[in-house]
Parts: C-alpha cells; structure tokens; sequence
C-alpha cells in the first residue's frame, strides 16, 4: 500500500478543534503580519507620492550643490539662458513651455492641534500649469496674475488653518486669498500652495528664482541638455528629470521608514515564530497516540513532518490573511510629516501592491515553517511503539 | 506550599516555559528600545534653558532676520543678552554623514549656553582662529578627529568649499546635553557671503535671547515680536522649548506610528502567553479538580495559575530591561547622526515593568477562572 500522504482535513480539522490557542496563536502572527505590510505599504505610499510628482519629459534645473528647491537660487538672467535651450518644447501657441518658478516654506498651523508645520509654496510661471497635466481644480478658480491669491492643495486645504477656500492666509505684509482648490493625483503637488511667481517674488523680497521647470520636446535628448548647461560657464546649475529630482526627495524618508519597519517586523516575528512553536509542540504532545497510530496505519515519518509542517504553515497563513485584511484598511487614511529632505510637510497615504500581499504571505509562511519545523520533526521521530504505548 | 507549586508547575515544561520566557524578553527589550527612541526624538527639547528665547524670521525658519534686530532686542528691558546662528547645512564626504553645524557669534553664544563645556585655552584658541570651529566629544569621536584637524565641508546653502580648523572638543554639562554639534564662526560666514552671496550677507537665522527671569518670557516674547511688527521681516519669538517642540510636532505621525507599535509588541507577546497558559490549564484541570477535591477552595487554584503567569512574565521582563541597556547603547552607537542623545528614561524602565505585569495577569485571567470553576466530579472524569 502506498500512501500520498496524510490527508488534508486532518490537519485543518486539529486547528479547528483548538480554537482557542488556534486563535491565539494566528492573532499574534496577525498583528506582526500587519505591521509589516503597513510599513510596506507606507514607503510604496511615499515613492509613489513623488514619483507622480515628476513627469517623464520635465527637467529641473536648480542651483548646482543645492539640494532642495529651497535652498536653491537662480537668477533672472541664468533662467534666461536656461529658457532659451534648443531642446525646450514649444506649446500649439508658440510659447515655450518652461515654468520659472519660486519656492519657499511658510509656517502654517495645523487645522486639529494648532501645531506648526512648514508648508511649501510654489510661485509658478504663467506655463506652470501646463507642465503639470495632473494638476486640476477641483473647487474655485485660478489664481489671477499680478493679484494676492494662491490656490492650495487638496490635502493642505484640508490640514492646515486659513488655506481652505476663500480662507487667507497672511505673510509678507499681505493678506492672501485662497481661490481654488487643486488635486494633484495623490502627487506631492498636494501638499504645496501655488500662486503667481513674480508675485511671491515680490512679496518674499526674493529677486531669483529657486528652479526652472522645462518640458524637453524629446526626453532621450536630456544628456545634451544637461551636459550643455552644466559645461556653460555663465551658469552654476545642474539638472535632473523631474522623475528622478523626486524620486531622490523621498530616498531618505522612505528608507527611514522602511528599515525602522522592518527591524520592527523582524523583531516582533520572533514573538510570534515562539508563539506558534509553543503551540505546535503541544500539539505534538497531545497526539502522540494519534502519531502512532498513523505510523501503524503505513504513514512514513516523512507525511507526518509534512502533516504538522502544513499545520503550522495553515496557522500561520490564516494569521497572516487576517493580518494583511487589516491591512488593507489603512488604505483609507493619509499620514502627514516633515520630509527630512525638503524640510517640509508631505501627505502620503498607505498603498497596497499585489507584492506587498505576496511579500506579506510570504512573511507568514516563513514564521510557520521556521515555528512549526522543530516541533514536526519532533513528531517525525517518534517511534511507533513508544507512541502507541503513551496511550 | 503555595509557592512551591507554583515554582514546580513553572518548571515541569521546560522547553515551554524557555519559549515563553524568550518571548516576553523580547518583546519588554523592543517596547523598551521603541521607547527609547521615542524619548530620543525629544531630546532636544529636554535640553532646553526656561531662561532662553529663540527668535526667528515668521514666515517661516527658511526666511534670514537682519543682523540689525540683534541691538533692539538687547534694549529690551529684561534681555540679558542676545547671541545669533545661523543654520549652515553643509554636508561632510557624503549626505549619510550628516550633523548640524552652526554659524554662531561665539563669545555671547557659548556664554548663553553654559552647557557645552569649552576649556579657557580651546575657547581662546577657538576664538583666536577666524576658521576654527568648535564640535561635541561624540561628533569628534564619529569621526575620529583631533583638535588641529582640517575638516572640510561642502555647502548647500552657502555654496562653495568651507575649510574649518577644529579649535576646541566640548563636553555636555548633562547626560541629555547633545554633544554631535559642529559650530564655526558667523563671521567667517558672513565674510564669505559678503564677497560671493552679497544678497545674504549680514543676515542670521535666529537669534538665541537671554532673559533674566524665566517667568516673564511670555510677555517678553511678545514684546520682541511687537517691536518688528509691519516690518520686512516680522519675528516669531518663542521660548527654546517651544522652539524644539515645533520640530517634534512635525514629525509627530511618524512619533505615533511607533508609540503605536511599541504598545502592539505587548499585545503580541499578550496573545502568545495567553496560548501558553490556556494550554497548561487545560492539561491541569483534573489536577486543579484534585485540589478542590482535597480541599482546597476555588481562590487557590486562581491564585496557583496567576502565579505561574507572573512568574514567567516577571522574569522575562526582569530579563528584557537588563537587556535593554546592552541594546541601547549599541543601537545609539548606530544611529548617532539621527539620534544624538539615546539614553533609557527611569520611565521607561517603570513602563517595561508595568507592561510585563500586565502581560501576567491578563494572560492569566481566563484560564484562572476555568481552573477555579471546574466542576470536581467532570474534572476528575477528564483523566480516563
């Protein structure tokens, strides 16, 4: 007689018999499976966030060594120069689509604790839109050029005091009214306030500008671009795609998160590998005439190792569905903090992958494998007649 | 007799009692360090004087002040004295190598901070040398440098190449004093920036404001404020805590998520040694409804399983805060450039104790209340 193995519901139906240290054991595997796809979840939020920021075909071009917007400075006549590139696209009217932008922080309070946090306000060319096709209003209208208006982003129109609609805001000895809401797609353009460069300019009594954004007519020609402004000696500047200029504004932030969440993971996983050992080996002590009889029935040691592997791996993985479930809900929140980088306010929400689910099952499975193997290997070993006789 | 049982049912698993015990460690050594970190985050503002004010432009920290407020804030009645710095953010051989550096005016601003500890002849030399700086023992230390050595810093802000002569190490008054500062002088700055950044040039960052009586600095913050008023730069004056707990407030999210999670650990290892005493209660109940058969009433067998569950979480937790130095300073050691200060709080340790205990009793308080209410006849039906 060959057997394939012992059969499956077995294994489940012990799990179900013991449903409280079933339960038990796959709430604690659930709760480590939980934070580790929210930590996952939370970097892919913020990559996301401000890679959506930056268009394929967008360059920036800020102050050479600066790293950040703010702390970058260009002067009127460098943006000329800039401006005036062969690889610049033009728009169906002729006009070149480059935007020669300000941005600056200003401190504003926060809606729910009344705590400071800096926000980022975009002074933007008359083009500035149109390099930006993710940006839309959603209520109000645009700012109108030479006027104290500013429109805001959806998620600072919904944090922050004053930026909400026809709410103002007051800095640089002006009021200044918000006429429009904006959505920038989940984009990091959502957490900033835009309005009309010069304006800002003035009121900020800042003569240069902090970086100009060009649309290139064909994105392979970017080297040529680049290589030309930074070799021109009237220029100290330097150039990235708009993609990769975010993608490096978050590297930090979401490193941060992502190595502090994952030793998080790592660590807690450990309680819960225990937990699910502590749960497979009592399992094994309770069956050991059961184990016996199945070895008398023609059952190897090997099907009964993958019997209680299966187990814990089933414990663990049912832990693990909850875990990831829950999960799953915190798509519905946002978080806000200081990006390090750009010491500013960035909203971004959790995002969850079909990887992060993988991952996250993945997570699981090892913790039952790794819990549950010494205990099976223990019942793999038990002799027949030894067990048989613990009856 | 009690206590006896209790010590023989704690051992009669061993490998089981081992795991848990493992367990409990590790999880009262992660809540202890996530703590930690927490309490790290707010260093800086445990370091601040009640009898310092910051100054800034009110905008918002981005924006300069003009050099000339400093002699208006000084008349001020109730001023003692008024220094000014200037954040520099250069970076030192690569971004992972980042600490803060500030231009200072060096003779006030070490006098308003008594806490960093200059010897007179480094403070002399420091002072004599217009590119000397002056850095904390555990920045020297991170990078091995000795007083002498040249360190050469690239700016972001200031651009250029910025060659600095350290002149002085200085050591912290207090276990919370951050001691991974670089400071250099504001005219040294102020110099360049006069030649290459004229735009720039006789502009500060904040100024440090120095009051004789901690009690009046509301009013006093105020009246700095009132003095700038409709002007270019109008100020926003608030005292050196509030300064340094608007930097924690935004990062406040990220603070929640591991307090958070710190508390999740707990409720981890709750769920695992739950499992273990459900377990040992159940296999016990015909022993537990031997007791009762003997005599004993349905409070000591209560009192059999929450002492088995205390003992094993106390000793876990004991285990995990011994750790939980070892970890600490090794943990600090990794993360110097992002948490200066890292030192364990009495707190903490208080915190670790109390959720190990709770851990105890919770885990137990089911499987008590099965153990004291077995029915004896069922109970000892159960051995068949």
């Amino acid at each position: 007689m060959s057997l394939t193995g012992v059969p499956f519901p077995y294994v489940a139906r012990n799990l179900v018999t013991r449903r409280m240290t079933t339960l038990l054991t796959a709430g604690g595997m659930a709760l480590v499976v939980f934070v580790f796809a929210t930590v996952l979840m939370l970097s892919e939020g913020l990559r996301a966030a401000l890679v959506q920021s930056g268009a394929p075909d967008n360059a920036v071009v800020i102050r050479r060594g600066a790293q950040t917007e703010v702390q970058s400075g260009i002067e009127r006549a460098q943006a000329a120069i800039i401006e005036s590139q062969p690889e610049v696209a033009f728009d169906a009217a002729g006009r070149r689509l480059v935007s020669k932008e300000v941005v600056v922080l200003i401190s504003l309070r926060k809606r729910k604790s009344g705590g400071p946090a800096n926000v980022t306000i975009r002074g933007v060319g008359p083009q500035g839109l149109a390099l930006r096709p993710q940006v839309r209003l959603t209520a109000g209208r645009m700012f109108r050029p030479g006027a104290s208006e500013i429109i805001a982003g959806s998620s600072v129109a919904r944090r922050f005091q004053g930026a909400g609609i026809n709410e103002t805001v007051r800095f640089g000895q002006r009021e200044w009214r918000v006429v429009g809401i904006f959505e920038a797609g989940g984009s990091a353009f959502d957490s900033e306030i835009w309005g009309d460069g010069e304006q800002l300019m003035q009121a900020f009594r800042r003569p240069v500008y902090s970086s100009v954004v060009v649309k290139l007519a064909d994105p392979t020609r970017f080297a040529a671009f680049r290589t030309r402004l930074e070799t021109d000696p009237r220029l100290t500047v330097e150039s990235k795609p708009e993609t990769r200029f975010y993608a490096d504004q978050s590297e930090v932030l979401a490193r941060f998160i992502e190595i502090l969440g994952l030793a998080l993971a790592v660590i807690f996983s450990l309680g819960a590998t225990i937990g699910a050992m502590i749960t497979m080996y009592a399992a094994v002590a309770n069956r050991i005439t059961e184990i016996g009889t199945l070895r008398a029935l023609g059952f190897t040691r090997r099907h009964v190792l993958i019997a209680f592997l299966a187990e814990s791996l089933l414990l663990a993985l049912s832990g693990g569905v909850v875990g990831v479930v829950a999960a799953a809900f915190m798509q519905f929140f946002t978080l806000s903090t200081m990006n390090w980088q750009t010491f500013s306010e960035v909203a971004f929400g959790f995002r969850l992958t079909p990887g992060i689910v993988l991952a996250s099952l993945g997570f699981a499975a090892l913790m039952g494998v790794v819990g549950g193997f010494l205990p099976a290997l223990r019942a793999a070993r038990l002799s027949i007649v030894d067990a048989l006789r613990a009856a | 007799m009690l206590f006896r049982l209790i010590l023989k049912n704690v051992f009669r698993h061993r490998l089981r009692t081992a795991l848990t015990l493992l367990g409990v460690t590790i999880a009262v050594l992660a809540f202890g360090l996530l703590q930690t970190v927490v309490g790290a985050w707010y260093a800086g503002a445990e370091a601040t004087s009640r009898t310092r004010l910051v100054t800034r432009n009110a905008i918002s920290l981005v924006f300069p002040l003009p050099l000339s407020y400093q002699q208006k804030i000084r008349a001020i009645p109730g001023v003692t004295q008024v220094s000014h710095s200037n954040w520099f953010g250069g970076i030192y051989g690569s971004e992972r190598n980042f600490f803060p550096q500030f231009a200072v005016e060096a003779e006030s601003y070490f006098r308003l901070y008594p806490e960093f500890r200059l010897s007179g002849e480094e403070m002399q030399a420091f002072l004599r040398d217009r590119q000397g700086a002056v850095v904390g023992r555990k920045l020297a230390q991170r990078f091995g440098w000795k007083m002498g050595d040249v360190v050469t810093l690239r700016g972001t802000i200031w651009p250029g190449t910025w060659r600095f002569v350290i002149r002085g190490i200085y050591r912290g008054a207090e276990a919370t004093t951050d001691e991974g500062l670089f400071f250099f002088h504001w005219d040294y700055l102020n110099e360049v920036a006069k030649r290459q950044y004229p735009r720039r040039a006789n502009t500060v960052g904040v100024f440090i404001v120095g009051i004789s009586d901690a009690g009046r600095a509301a009013a006093l913050s105020s009246a700095v404020d009132e003095l700038f008023r409709n002007s270019l730069a109008e100020t926003r004056t608030e005292t050196e805590k509030a300064f340094q707990l608007s930097f924690v407030s935004m990062t406040e999210a990220i603070l929640l998520a591991i307090q958070v999670v710190s508390y999740v650990v707990i409720l981890i290892i709750l769920a695992v040694m739950a499992n273990t005493m459900a377990m040992t209660a159940r296999e016990r109940l015909a022993e537990y409804a031997t007791l009762k058969a003997l005599g004993f009433g349905p409070d000591f067998v209560r009192l059999l399983v929450y002492g088995e569950s205390l003992a094993i979480a106390t000793l876990g937790g004991a285990l995990g805060i011994a750790l939980t130095f070892p970890a600490a300073y090794a943990f600090g050691g990794q993360l110097a450039s992002l948490f200066p200060v890292f030192r364990i709080q009495p707190a903490t340790l208080w915190l670790q104790a109390a959720a190990a205990i709770a851990v105890g009793v919770a885990a137990a308080a089911v499987p008590a209340e099965k153990g004291a209410r077995v029915n004896i006849v069922a109970g000892l039906r159960s051995i068949a």
